[in-house]
């Protein structure tokens, strides 16, 4: 039992009961006794030897409230390519950290179970939002810089979007989906339209990019197409309702829908508009030989993974499930989603939970009944400009690439995922 | 590239009403705000004034902790840091083969910015230009790519021929509802 809990009837003795005596539970109080009489007389146990332990509330519940505590879900430094680095590391730098999806309901996660990540391992900058600006520069009529409080002047918009580190990639090691999948989340971000404050500095016609750095240690900076910020780039201060956390770029960051996750700049401090390619710092790590792999180490896939039931999790029982999952892509919105329990002989349509938005995770679910014996579980996703999810063969020959056991996807892995659900009704990696 | 320029004037077009709109909110920046932009351009511009070596780069090197991390003369093996000599000389295979952030760098300013904004590890943005080109010029050395006894400076930094010059590719422009990967980039269009 929690410290905190104690029973309905220690709470309430020591008074509380008394103070509770008004005019208007008295009805109530009747109406419990008769049940209670009629339960004790059909000698089933009485509603007051049934009754859980309650919860005191203290000044911490009233102002901000807390989880279960059997609830137990939690974020996992992350492993990639079979390389865990951990977080926090020996001098408390965050690196990356991996989302519980296997344990997601809807198609947001809470603030606090948001994946997060650091481009090179980082310590979180604990910012003052009354002294944090963001100033714009470069190729404009007017550099301006705008507060905390000028840029919540500005109309604002409210958007779903997903964010995800190029870096999420599955293999056939993978124990569970928050080590296949863990690096992206989504959430409903509020912000201002970088359109508008590039409109609100005059733009030049000649500016083709744009530069976005972060306030952290490192002063991390990417470049990005203008055409990318006129379409629909995000200055955000909120996120599911409330201010951004830290672990996400408070008080602001820049939100570049479908865009691999290093662009999405947190403590955001500064943009400039310029008219070539920048070459900085983070620009590094996007350098390609080849037009392909730049494509896709640039942008996020269709994509879609099965989060029920997953790599460690156990069907108790033969009978009906809902086989439940997450689908995206980076340039559109999903259309549909299809699920196949036969290692892809057969596809059926899964139903979207709600409305499906561009650049977004939509939750899907289709019923399935288990009735024992092994079964491959897979699902692809099409988004609305009609690009399908590959599988992993499938994109090789695409790309016109040998298929070897060691050959693995450029850019962010978007290829279909499999689960494996084994005769016992346990799940594990189906790629395995 | 006459294509990318036609996007921005695209998207102005789709705007319309509210391309006009100003409210006048924030303030002009001043010149010490204007001071803070240390974003530099591959032409060099925006690049601060100074000069540095490789000699002055190589004391610089242990006095900074730069070899706890990179290990002994830039050859990595410290820690999980990369060496930043490449394993293989100037005359040994292309320069993705070679690798390393000083070889694979398409100018010579992209490891001048890595190096300004993102070390020494812990003490991140304490190097004053003239440490950075001493640095720069340092690393550059130790791979072959400059002469040892060659000053680096504001003026001559983004002139440096780098070995992978043009063999590099960015992504194709980018335009709202295109695939992620063109067609014309697919061997076998589904």
């Amino acid at each position: 039992m929690d410290p905190k809990s104690k029973s309905r009837r220690e709470l309430l003795k020591g008074g509380a009961a008394a103070v509770g005596a008004v005019a208007a539970g008295a009805v109530g109080t009747a109406a419990l006794a008769q049940t209670k009489v009629a339960v004790a007389g059909s000698g089933l146990p009485t509603y007051a030897e049934n009754e859980a332990p309650m919860i005191a509330t203290d000044d911490d519940l009233v102002a901000y409230g807390t989880r279960s505590h059997y609830v137990t879900s939690k974020r996992v430094p992350a492993i990639m390519n079979g390389y865990s680095r951990s977080s926090p590391d020996e001098f408390g730098l965050t690196f990356h950290i991996a989302t519980p999806l296997q344990d997601s309901y809807g198609s947001i996660q809470a603030s606090s179970l948001h994946y997060t990540a650091t481009t090179k391992g980082a310590f979180i900058p604990d910012i003052d939002p009354a002294k944090h600006t963001l100033m714009i520069n470069g190729l404009v009529d007017k550099p301006r810089v705008f507060t905390m409080a000028d840029l919540k002047r500005f109309p604002s918009v409210s958007r779903f979007h997903f964010i995800e580190c190029n870096s999420n990639s599955h293999s056939a090691t993978d124990k569970n989906v928050q080590s296949s999948h863990g690096l992206t989340s989504n959430a409903e971000w509020t912000g201002v339209l970088l359109s508008t404050l590039f409109k609100e500095v005059g733009v030049k016609k000649e500016a083709n990019w744009f530069v976005a750095e972060g306030a952290e240690e490192i002063k991390g900076a990417s470049t990005m197409p203008m055409s990318k910020a006129m379409a629909d780039v995000m200055v955000a201060y909120g996120m599911n309702g409330e201010p951004l956390r830290p672990q996400q770029g408070f008080p602001v960051r820049l939100i570049v829908p479908g865009f691999e996750g290093i662009f999405n700049t947190k403590w955001l401090r500064h943009i400039k508009a310029v008219d070539q390619y920048q070459l900085n710092m983070d620009d590094y790590g996007h350098l390609n030989r080849s037009t392909l792999g730049a494509a896709m180490i640039y942008q996020i896939g269709p994509k879609s993974i099965i989060t029920f039931p997953s790599g460690g999790q156990k069907l108790p029982d033969k009978g009906w499930y809902e086989i439940t999952g997450l689908a995206w892509s980076g340039q559109a919105a999903v259309k549909k989603v299809e699920v196949s329990t036969d290692n892809g002989k057969t596809w059926k349509l899964a139903e979207l939970k709600g409305t499906a938005h561009p650049m977004a995770h939509v939750r899907f679910g289709t019923m399935f009944n288990w009735q024992g014996g092994e079964h491959l579980i897979l699902s692809r996703t099409t988004d609305a400009i009609g690009q399908v999810q590959p599988g992993r063969d499938e994109l090789a020959k695409a790309l016109g690439v040998p298929v070897t056991p060691a050959w693995r996807p450029p850019g962010n892995n978007n290829t279909i995922m499999k689960w494996k659900i084994n005769a016992d009704g346990s799940v594990t990696n189906g790629l395995a | 590239m006459a294509s990318l320029k036609l996007v921005p004037v695209f998207v102005v077009l789709l705007a319309g009403s509210a391309f006009a709109q100003s409210y006048g909110i924030g303030h002009a920046a001043s010149q010490a705000e204007l001071a803070q932009d240390i974003t530099i351009s591959p032409t060099g511009a925006n690049l601060p004034v100074g000069h540095g070596n490789a000699a002055e780069g190589k004391v610089l090197y242990v006095e900074k902790g730069c070899e706890g991390c990179h290990g002994e003369n830039a050859a990595g093996g410290a820690t999980a840091a990369p060496g930043l000599v490449a394993k293989k000389g100037p005359t040994e295979g292309d320069a993705w083969a070679r690798g390393g952030i000083a070889v694979r760098s398409p100018v010579a300013t992209i490891l001048w910015d890595f190096i300004h904004r993102g070390m020494p590890l812990g003490n991140e943005g304490t190097l004053a230009p003239n440490e950075v080109y001493a640095l720069t010029a340092y690393l550059l050395a130790a791979n072959k790519i400059i002469p040892e006894n060659q000053t680096l400076d504001q003026n001559n930094l983004a002139k440096v021929k780098m070995p992978i010059g043009d063999d590099w590719k960015r992504a194709p422009d980018w335009k709202p509802n295109s695939p992620r990967i063109p067609a014309s980039l697919l061997k076998m269009p589904k």
